[in-house]
């Protein structure tokens, strides 16, 4: 009981990874920093995509300062395939992707219809301006003027 | 001496796992002995037992797809062992908030002209925006009825620093999902 209990590391219970996996969490236990006790649900979508060998040894190639972001990016993924075991994050990427096109289409449509409107404006503009060109019937710039925009 | 698989050759999965590759396998239809990387990415990052449980719960005509999204992660997750390909969706959720503005911007400088009936010397990049085509066609509601976008189902609470300059696709094509 002593020996146990002076083996077992400062943590007072396991990590949630050692405590799904029934085993020892030990004081260098690499899971322990990034899956804490209080989220298990945290490392059993993690495990049940990935596993936890495999996240193991991906924490393992990677230096301490970069695994927080690995173990979010793991998480973000796991949680994904979860709800969607298709696509998965993938298809937030798809569906941004289509987003984006519609934005670029709609932008490129809003400016266009601006540069039409400033056109409109002045060449009316013009005309008021200029007494000469009174005789002439406005509207019959701008169709020309119109024109030779879009074409 | 009787090749279990309909193929000459095993699949590639039953190849890396240096096994018979059996008539039912159920990786066999989406990993070709001609494609040995895709099953040694999705094995490394996902493992084959992990994947052949994820297949097994789903249905056939599922499962094409799957195989191709799960191939793509994991070689996301090899090209970026930090972010994997959840820094592709970063990259364009920035995008899309960055358009959106564009957009909006765009929007209230059109409604601008509209009400005023001139136009102010804008250097802004982005030019005014435009009456929507709906809006021309039904006069709209008060100002209202401009370009709109659907809203993401994404959110994504994380603000990766992302490596791609231009647009992410590991396959070096589009996005064929």
């Amino acid at each position: 009981m002593k020996d146990s209990n002076s083996r077992k590391q400062g943590a007072a219970s396991p990590c949630a990874a050692c405590k799904l996996l029934r085993r020892r969490c030990a004081e260098d236990c690499v899971f322990a920093p990034y899956f804490p006790a209080e989220e298990p649900h945290k490392f059993a979508s993690v495990h049940k995509v990935f596993g936890a060998s495999n996240v193991n040894k991906m924490l393992q190639d990677l230096p301490e300062h970069q695994r927080e972001d690995a173990v979010s990016s793991l998480v973000y993924e796991a949680n994904a395939r979860v709800r969607d075991p298709v696509y998965g994050c993938v298809g937030a990427i798809s569906s941004l992707q289509q987003q984006i096109d519609a934005l670029q289409t709609q932008l490129a449509l809003a400016q266009a219809e601006a540069v039409h409107m400033r056109m409109r404006h002045y060449s009316s503009s013009a005309e008021c301006a200029s007494p000469s060109t009174r005789g002439r019937r406005s509207h019959n710039h701008h169709p020309k003027s119109s024109e030779s925009f879009w074409h | 001496m009787a090749s279990s698989s309909s193929y000459n050759s095993p699949c590639a999965a039953c190849k890396f796992l240096r096994r018979k590759c059996m008539p039912g396998c159920i990786f066999a239809p989406y990993f070709p002995p001609e494609e040995p990387q895709k099953f040694a990415n999705v094995h490394k990052i996902f493992g084959a037992s992990n994947v052949s449980k994820l297949l097994n719960d789903l249905l056939p005509h599922q499962r094409d797809d799957a195989v191709n999204s799960l191939a793509y992660e994991a070689e996301a997750r090899v090209r970026d062992p930090v972010y994997g390909c959840v820094g592709a969706i970063s990259f364009l959720q920035r995008q899309v908030d960055r358009l959106q503005k564009e957009l909006d911007a765009a929007n209230a400088d059109l409604i601008r002209f509209a009400c005023a009936g001139a136009i102010p010397p804008s250097p802004a990049p982005h030019a005014a925006v435009v009456g929507t085509p709906r809006q021309r066609g039904g006069g709209g509601g008060g100002g209202g009825g401009f370009y709109q976008t659907p809203h993401s189902n994404y959110t994504f609470p994380y603000n990766y620093h992302c490596p791609w300059n231009g647009g992410y696709n590991p396959h070096g094509g589009g996005g064929d999902m």
